[in-house]
């Protein structure tokens, strides 16, 4: 999910804690492993580890393939590391197929080599292989959703550990925003559609949202440039996905394949038009500077 | 664009267009396009089998999520109650004041309802509860197939007196015990020669349906809940009572069990039970010596999904009885998939599920039994599909998704779901034939062979209900009719065949638990006498064995006493009665 940051930020200053020693990067890698191994040790999430060894080799093969082949030189495998564990915690597939983990791994790789403008590619890796898997093989794929064990100490691990090391890696604004968000257009949905208002405000205490928030929503690569413009963006997320929410609850058909996942697939949609339009705004701005 | 882009770009759309093909290979391989060389006919109504399924009602409470939670109670049971070598059916119900029935074989082809006149009928009551189905079987060893009605209330035991009526017996032998179950078995798990009895809880037995206290009635989680009904073990004391030996002997699951059976999974000649647990693992007791149950660890207890039946069946002819567990499929939303285990557990300890293409994806799948359709040797599957068919354009799957993920104190209230008004639910989902093609897997079939109905299946049962050497399938839908399927086409050109009604005499008279392994065509596939499979279903008793154009070369039976009979030489295309050896 989250493309690991190209660049560690500076340090925080007169910080004592160990941790803002440590890349950014590597927390985050840290945070994905932290909840592989307690979804696994507990809920035995992966149903397999050959779906793990699927996607987690894939995607770092592609990586080092395209990079080499594309660009020459071999680049750091924590964004595929990254993806290829999210891959294996979000695609739940029918039966024992295995096919969705090889072809999405290889597409959210191959997405940051194709997709691009101005260099810079437009979706995160995994959010781009999940939209497309659950728009263009519903038969196949499901998303996770509820092989989590619905357990609030878990949660609470997963979401401590999440919460800081998104404060280090300097993209706790985004968190917050889309948490807050997602609450008062849970409240307005409950107004709106006249059900319990806790049923609207519990999909973000699942584990689709834990991934979402600390690692889709937040990669520093597929984000924008100013920290008020990545406030809005995810604001224009939470109100896709709130588009999306209710139109499920008014039984819209035709837009029934985007009910299974509503923030996923409302980071597909908004998550690479505002990267195309801060990418196209900072290209005009140095142009203009020079 | 270098041609280094060029390629990556080829293989990027080249990749998508496997997605595409892929997907449309997996849909494919679940739409049911198989050829039957069966026919199924709809024969309900000329058969006198006119029966509706009624949905309980409930507490105004939980009125946002009625539709869900009472959507349960349409089942199935078959045995022979008279005597007369014709098997009988008998349907439940489950609105207060509606009626069960017990349709009586008239040896004609046709059936006749009887209940009310055995006294069988009006279990539905306020203050006692409704049914959720029943199983048969000769506790008192009287010849006579007794009836345990399992209830949201208070089940009921009602003794056959053999003239046609039935005595309820429940207080007396000390099952006057308020339940919310949907499953029991008959079985001998001591081998004392007595039936005991298995009661799964589904939901806790606190929960009065029509006077909640609370509407904090729900799991605490989709996939790892344990606060369900406690499931309950009655041993039978020979006196016409029943003792609860729950604790002691360690079978009191909380974890939703939707569905037990019991057979002799591990070969060490004691019957082991084995659960369907909705919002959880599946479960394995291993039996040991009649004394105490261990839970097995045995590949079951990580893959946690919604298991809803439990049916038995030697899939492949290695003399083994390898599960078939039912679970729910949409697309989309959810791949829990069904699981076909086959049973390793001599050489491994544990089962391998192998289920794929359409044995996995059915649907929201509910009965299931195996049963050689075709009379070719091998084990074939009936499964049942679809959960709440209402209004075609309103879906409830993205609501309840809201609340699938969250934590369990939230959706644990059943105030905390989203309504569901008048919305489908899984619904107008297709039952499934699937035949067995040995090592080429399964093939559904259920549409070439006729059964096309969209209604919602719960239980479904297997019997030669004509005495014609084929199976008939008996479906019985939530608020809809109960379904006859005739199997027209099982005769000679089929294969052979051969029936076993066995009766016991040091063991159990239903000779319930006995193990029976037909060799023919140089196979052995086993079949154990059944004391309630699938969904709140029972088959019949009587064994049925497919021999496709072989001879009938040797048929060992384990009795549940111990004893062990081979007979040779049995004549094909007939059903034989075999008593068992007095010593």
């Amino acid at each position: 999910m989250t493309t690991a940051p190209a660049e560690a930020p500076t340090r925080t200053a007169g910080a004592a804690w160990g941790l803002s020693r440590i890349d950014p990067k590597y927390l985050i890698v840290f945070l994905i492993t932290l909840v592989l191994v307690v979804g696994e040790a507990r809920y035995s999430i992966l149903g397999g580890y050959n779906r793990l060894a699927t996607a987690l080799g894939i995607c770092v093969a592609t990586e080092v393939f395209l990079s080499w082949f594309l660009r020459g030189r071999i680049v750091n495998i924590s964004s595929a590391y990254i993806t290829g564990i999210s891959l294996a915690l979000l695609i739940k597939p029918q039966a024992n197929i295995l096919w969705p983990f090889a072809l999405g791994a290889f597409l959210a790789i191959a997405s940051k080599y194709v997709l691009t403008y101005r260099a810079r590619h437009l979706w995160n890796p995994s959010n781009f292989a999940i939209a497309l898997l659950l728009l263009l093989a519903p038969a196949s794929v499901a998303v996770l959703s509820h092989q989590w064990g619905n357990d609030l100490g878990t949660n609470l691990v997963i979401w401590a550990f999440g919460l800081v090391i998104a404060w280090r890696a300097r993209v706790l604004h985004v968190t917050l925003t889309y948490v807050v968000c997602f609450v008062a257009f849970a409240i307005v949905r409950h107004f709106i559609v006249g059900g319990p208002l806790l049923a609207e405000v519990a999909p973000i205490t699942g584990p689709m949202y834990q991934l979402f928030v600390f690692f889709m929503v937040t990669d520093p690569r597929t984000t924008v440039s100013t920290r008020r413009g990545r406030i809005l963006v995810v604001g224009l997320v939470a109100l896709v996905e709130t588009i999306i929410r209710l139109a499920g609850d008014f039984q819209i058909a035709w837009l029934r394949p985007l009910y299974p996942s509503p923030p996923l697939l409302a980071l597909a949609i908004v998550g690479p038009i505002a990267m195309w339009w801060d990418l196209r705004r900072v290209a005009r701005a140095s142009m203009v500077s020079r | 664009m270098s041609w280094r882009r060029f390629i990556v770009i080829a293989a990027f759309v080249a990749a998508i267009g496997a997605v595409l093909a892929l997907n449309g290979r997996a849909a494919a391989g679940v739409a049911g396009r198989g050829r039957a060389g069966i026919q199924l006919h709809e024969v309900s109504h000329e058969s006198g089998i006119d029966f509706v399924h009624q949905e309980t009602t409930l507490d105004p409470k939980l009125a946002n999520i009625a539709a869900h939670v009472a959507a349960l109670g349409a089942c199935v049971s078959v045995a022979d109650f008279n005597n007369d070598n014709w098997p009988d059916l008998y349907f439940t119900t489950s609105r207060f004041g509606a009626a069960n029935a017990l349709y009586v074989n008239q040896h004609d082809g046709t059936f006749r309802d009887v209940a009310a006149a055995a006294g069988v009928a009006a279990l539905n009551r306020p203050g006692e509860g409704v049914s959720m189905g029943a199983v048969w079987g000769d506790y008192d060893n009287d010849g006579n197939e007794d009836l345990f009605v399992y209830k949201w209330g208070y089940p009921q035991l009602l003794h056959n007196l053999g003239n046609g009526k039935f005595e309820d017996v429940t207080e007396k032998a000390g099952l006057r015990r308020w339940m919310n179950s949907n499953g029991a078995i008959w079985f001998d798990f001591d081998r004392d020669g007595l039936l005991d009895l298995y009661v799964t809880g589904y939901f806790r037995s606190d929960i009065d349906f029509w006077h909640l206290k609370t509407t904090h009635i729900m799991q605490e989680s989709w996939d790892f809940a344990s606060n369900g009904g406690k499931n309950l073990l009655f041993k039978n004391m020979g006196d016409g009572t029943f003792k609860d030996v729950t604790d002691s002997l360690g079978v009191g699951s909380t974890r939703w069990t939707l569905a037990a059976a019991a057979a002799d999974f591990n070969d060490d000649g004691w019957p082991d039970l084995y659960l369907a647990n909705d919002y959880g693992p599946e479960e394995l007791f291993i039996n040991h010596g009649g004394k105490r149950f261990e839970l097995a660890r045995a590949g079951l207890e990580d893959d946690s999904k919604s298991g809803m039946a439990v049916a038995i069946g030697d899939v492949y002819n290695r003399d083994r009885h390898d599960v078939f567990v039912t679970n729910i499929s949409e697309r989309g939303f959810l791949f829990q998939g069904n699981n076909l285990r086959i049973n390793f557990l001599k050489e491994l300890g544990r089962f391998d599920e192998v289920a794929k293409g359409v044995v996995a994806d059915a649907g929201w799948a509910w009965g299931a039994q195996f049963g050689d359709l075709n009379n070719d040797g091998l084990l074939d599957l009936v499964v049942t599909n679809g959960f709440i068919s209402a209004d075609t354009g309103r879906d409830y799957w993205y609501a309840m998704s809201k609340i699938a993920g969250a934590q369990g104190n939230i959706f644990e209230d059943a105030k905390n779901w989203p309504p569901i008004g008048n919305a489908s639910l899984s619904g107008y989902e297709r039952p499934r034939v699937l035949l067995n093609r040995g090592r080429d897997g399964f093939v559904d079939v259920a549409e070439a062979a006729g059964i096309t109905h969209r209604l919602d299946g719960r239980s479904v049962a297997l019997a030669d209900l004509f005495n014609r050497g084929a199976l008939d399938v008996v479906i019985a839908n939530e608020k809809g009719r109960a379904l006859l399927y005739r199997n027209t086409l099982a005769g000679p050109e089929n294969g052979h065949w051969v029936e076993l009604k066995l009766i016991g005499t040091r063991s159990n008279r239903s000779a319930i638990g006995a193990e029976v392994t037909a060799e023919f065509g140089g196979v052995k596939q086993r079949q154990v006498v059944n004391g309630g499979t699938g969904f709140c279903s029972q088959n019949d008793r009587r064994l049925h064995f497919g021999l496709g154009h072989n001879r009938l070369d040797r048929v060992t039976i384990r009795w549940p006493s111990g004893a062990v009979q081979t007979v040779d030489d049995l004549a094909t295309d007939q059903l034989h009665l075999i008593t068992e050896p007095s010593r």
